[in-house]
């Protein structure tokens, strides 16, 4: 009966802040903002059978040489600023030209590099063809529903992929500059 | 004059550390070789990075260059691997994931700018051979230009 009221003492958390400060500073040092992020790419599966017959016109072909030199169609020199525009004339040209596709839906980009060519020239010729595929993509997807690509839901996503698909094969490459 | 009031100044910063918690990850692997990747504007983003796993590309660091020469290597976790050892690598990923994610695994390719076309023809055919064709060209950030 004697220790009925006994007083519990506070507990100092005067330091709580600096244990916080130090397991902050440690995790601010061993962990990175996760910043996934890069131009994605389907690799053709492993060969079935024989690839399938293109008219000559459907193929746009940009090889990108050992010295990082951009040739369009066998005979055109072109710089990295005029190719997705180029690219955009070919895919819209809806049978004008006739040295040009027939239709968006038939265009088939056609990619080759040498194994000299380097990493950097191939990811901004890739970076390039992208561009002209989603201004194209957003464009229709304006006409068609009033909305950017992204925005739209995955139903009329794939009405507009269908419409505008983005073909870009990419042959083995020549052995010209290669080292390993 | 009176001080200023402390007591809430754990609060606030457990407020930060939790926030670096969940949105941080833990780096898992030292890169061994030098890296410069390129730059791209029209880039992807990846959600899921459970899906993810990453095969480095370049020349080694300074440090390492005594032991591993100047060539360019493939790093994947923690060693450098050969062209050849590519397909177990896969396999080993696909082993940690659950069934229904075993086909959606990404391979992330972080390579340095200046790696030739070569090696990267031959690692996306030992990708092919693994079944692997999920394939992403790690880039930073580039504004684009309109």
């Amino acid at each position: 009966m004697a220790k009925s009221k006994r007083s519990i003492p506070e507990i100092n958390a005067g330091s709580m802040a600096d244990i916080a400060f130090l397991l902050l500073i440690f995790f601010l040092i061993t962990t990175t903002m996760a910043n996934d992020q890069g131009i994605l790419n389907i690799l053709p599966p492993k060969i079935v059978g024989e690839p399938p017959v293109i008219k000559e016109r459907n193929v746009l072909k940009i090889l990108v040489n050992a010295n990082d030199q951009i040739l369009v169609e066998d005979k055109i020199y072109m710089n990295l600023d005029d190719l997705a525009e180029y690219t955009e004339k070919f895919i819209m040209n809806n049978g004008v030209d006739e040295n040009l596709s027939v239709s968006p839906a038939a265009a088939v980009i056609s990619l080759k590099n040498d194994r000299g060519t380097s990493y950097n020239a191939y990811i901004k010729v890739q970076n390039e063809l992208r561009k002209a595929f989603n201004k194209l993509r957003n464009q229709l997807s304006q006409d068609r529903y009033g909305a950017n690509f992204d925005a739209l839901p995955e139903s009329k996503q794939d009405k507009i992929i269908e419409a505008l698909p983005q073909r870009i094969s990419e042959a083995e490459p020549d052995n010209v500059g290669g080292d390993l | 004059m009176p001080g200023i009031s402390t007591a809430s100044l754990p609060d606030i910063v457990f407020m930060l550390l939790f926030f670096f918690m969940t949105v941080t990850k833990m780096r898992s692997t030292e890169v061994m070789v030098k890296l410069k990747v390129p730059k791209a504007s029209e880039v992807t983003k990846i959600t899921d990075k459970k899906l993810v796993h990453y095969i480095y590309l370049g020349e080694p660091t300074d440090r390492l260059k005594a032991t591993y020469g100047t060539g360019t290597r493939i790093q994947v976790n923690d060693a450098f691997i050969l062209k050849s050892d590519i397909p177990a690598f896969i396999e080993t990923e696909r082993a940690k994931m659950p069934e229904y994610k075993k086909n959606q695994i990404i391979t992330a390719l972080k390579s340095d700018a200046k790696v030739k076309m070569g090696i990267i023809s031959d690692i996306k055919k030992q990708l092919r051979e693994a079944n692997q064709l999920k394939l992403m060209y790690y880039t930073n950030k580039k504004t684009s230009k309109n």
